[in-house]
């Protein structure tokens, strides 16, 4: 029972770093239709900007930094690279491609390609009792981080005027623009928040694994890729369901099965949702 | 015709002493330089194989280094741990990477699209996965796997005989060209193209595209094990970097900077992007900052590229010449 416990909340803080990394993405996605492998530079950025802050300066300080390092990276990304590639989706999608490549070169040369120990916050090391198991408590910070997100965004998406427009877009982004809105301002918006959102899981990812590293962006990248397809593109709460689901499998097949497997089980997943809902589960709605 | 005074040059290539300083470290025929262009050639291959799904068919894989590592482990395995002859392992791998790209591309080929990118992705991160865990010391993990001297021919082993290496390459090379320019005059081609631009058109035609897909991403990933083959002949062992999704956004970088779905473009953009990463990793200790990584200078080379240079390395040609003609 404790082992079971156990492998769900860790399962569930992996989840919460996939949810943090895709819902940015989905949103990216869902509006834009830009398929953003610099997703992972964004969330490389913070967490080396959260690491620098953390190491030279104050832990407390770490998250916001990155947050911030990754929201400005996303709106630079967009207003430089993506912009001026509107209405060509494929040169867009490699333009991401090549930044990332270029983006992690980069951070490479900087701290070089080891890994650099993160620090975290002391209580993180301890845990909690939870019925009967000894759970981690940074897994509790990556939960909390997730859940508060998840909430922020829908209420962001269903309340505000910006997240009306982009739950419009992302349902037909001709329309919106027809309606005399400029959907261009709501996409350096999505990128931002996207870029924020990879920028606080950048941090927490490097708390939660207690190193950073220049690849570490397009490792986690892939399966927030797979958590995107399959909660369906554009849709949050679809993220958020694929994200459980994708965490959980992984964690229970990695430990009961051999190793390596969870992350393989994870791709057949993929492949049969694909087969069976090609729009993924939540087709394509935003909230 | 043209394109036979290259080949001529290859193929002769390695009976000139003569010394480009900064370009090459030696004369063109030391080994050193002989196999810096034998590694150019192959991805000149393999990034115009890829080119066949991607610039001709319209098919964005991100699965491609799949085969490639197929055909790479696929050879290392057979010879290193059952003892195989070489040829027949080849034979065998490049048939399994065939089968496998026929069942993957099965799964993969009905949905389109950004779908079809992700699908892809996902398989070939599996077979990377695998790659590095190692299953039952098979693969040799992140070390990779050397292939044994003993179970390859005399005349591929040894420094001395880079120069049979070179000309394996550049078969290899020939024998990609002859595959996809027949395609591209045989009726075939144009049906690629066709897919491409629009698939309903093709099935109103009556002719199947979920077939001619599937048959394209066979081929594409048997070429793509054959160049795996060469490769792990010609720098002596396979590497988990042939698994790795760097290799197939490589090979789209190559395409790309070429010229996607032109003649030459591809391989162009091939041969001068593993030249490039080569000499940049060579010289790049002596550069400051960021220009010492290879990845850096062709990550914003590309960016460049795509954002300025629409068509690649060929379509800057065509423009030249149309603006010259004008």
């Amino acid at each position: 029972m404790s082992t079971v416990v156990l492998l769900t909340l860790t399962g569930l803080g992996l989840a919460a770093l996939y949810f943090l990394i895709a819902s940015g993405l989905s949103l990216v996605f869902g509006l834009a239709g830009v398929l953003n492998f610099a997703h992972g530079l964004f969330l490389s950025v913070g967490a080396y900007a959260g690491w620098f802050v953390a190491t030279h300066w104050a832990l407390g300080p770490a998250i916001p930094v990155g947050v911030a390092a990754g929201a400005a990276t996303g709106a630079l990304v967009e207003l430089v690279v993506i912009r001026p590639l509107y209405r060509r989706p494929t040169e867009q999608v490699l333009a991401t491609v090549g930044l990332s490549l270029a983006g992690v070169a980069l951070l490479q040369s900087i701290w070089g390609a080891d890994p650099r120990s993160y620090p975290r916050p002391a209580w993180t090391a301890h845990t909690t009792g939870v019925l009967g198991a000894q759970v981690p408590d940074d897994r509790f910070l990556l939960i909390g981080a997730a859940v508060l997100v998840l909430a922020a965004l829908l209420a962001f998406l269903r309340w505000t005027r910006y997240g009306l427009i982009i739950r419009a877009g992302v349902e037909n982004r001709a329309m919106v623009s027809a309606l005399g809105i400029d959907v261009r301002a709501a996409f350096t918006l999505v990128f931002t928040l996207g870029g924020a959102l990879a920028g606080a899981a950048g941090v927490l990812g490097g708390m939660y694994f207690g190193s950073v590293s220049p690849g570490q962006g397009a490792g986690l990248l892939i399966f927030a890729f797979i958590v995107v397809v399959i909660g369906g593109l554009g849709s949050v709460t679809g993220c958020a369901v694929a994200a459980v689901a994708v965490g959980l499998l992984q964690q229970f097949v990695n430990y009961y099965g051999t190793s390596g497997a969870g992350d393989v089980s994870v791709v057949a997943l993929l492949a049969v949702v694909l087969l069976l809902r090609p729009g993924g589960v939540a087709g394509k709605v935003t909230a | 015709m043209k394109a036979l005074i290259p080949l001529v040059l290859a193929v002769a290539l390695p009976w000139s002493t003569l010394d480009i300083p900064f370009l090459f470290d030696g004369p063109l025929n030391s080994p050193g330089t002989l196999q810096l262009l034998g590694v150019c050639l192959v991805f000149g291959g393999l990034a115009l194989g890829y080119d066949l799904l991607f610039g001709h068919a319209g098919l964005l894989s991100f699965g491609h280094a799949l085969f490639i590592a197929l055909g790479a482990y696929g050879v290392g395995i057979l010879v290193n741990h059952f003892y195989w002859p070489l040829w027949t392992a080849v034979l065998l791998a490049v048939a399994g990477a065939a089968i496998a790209a026929f069942l993957l591309g099965a799964v993969a080929l009905r949905v389109t699209g950004i779908a079809l990118a992700m699908v892809t992705l996902a398989f070939a991160q599996v077979g990377w996965i695998v790659v590095n865990r190692d299953p039952g010391g098979l693969t040799g993990g992140e070390e990779g796997l050397p292939l044994g001297p003993a179970a390859v021919p005399g005349f591929l082993v040894g420094v001395a005989n880079t120069v049979n290496l070179y000309w394996l390459a550049l078969a290899f090379l020939v024998v990609v060209v002859a595959i996809v320019h027949g395609i591209r005059r045989a009726p075939l081609g144009r049906v690629l193209t066709g897919l491409r631009d629009d698939e309903r058109r093709i099935a109103v035609l009556g002719l199947s595209p979920y077939r001619i897909k599937l048959a394209t991403f066979v081929l594409a990933g048997a070429l793509a094990a054959l160049g795996g083959v060469v490769y792990v002949l010609l720098t002596g062992g396979a590497t988990p970097y042939l698994a790795s999704t760097d290799l197939t956004l490589s090979l789209i970088v190559m395409a790309v900077l070429g010229g996607a779905g032109t003649r030459w473009g591809a391989l162009l953009g091939g041969i001068v992007y593993a030249y490039l990463d080569q000499r940049l990793t060579h010289v790049g200790g002596s550069l400051p900052g960021p220009l010492g990584q290879p990845l850096f200078v062709l990550g914003t080379l590309f960016v460049l590229a795509v954002a300025f240079v629409p068509g690649g390395l060929a379509g800057l040609r065509r423009r030249t010449l149309s603006a010259t003609a004008s």
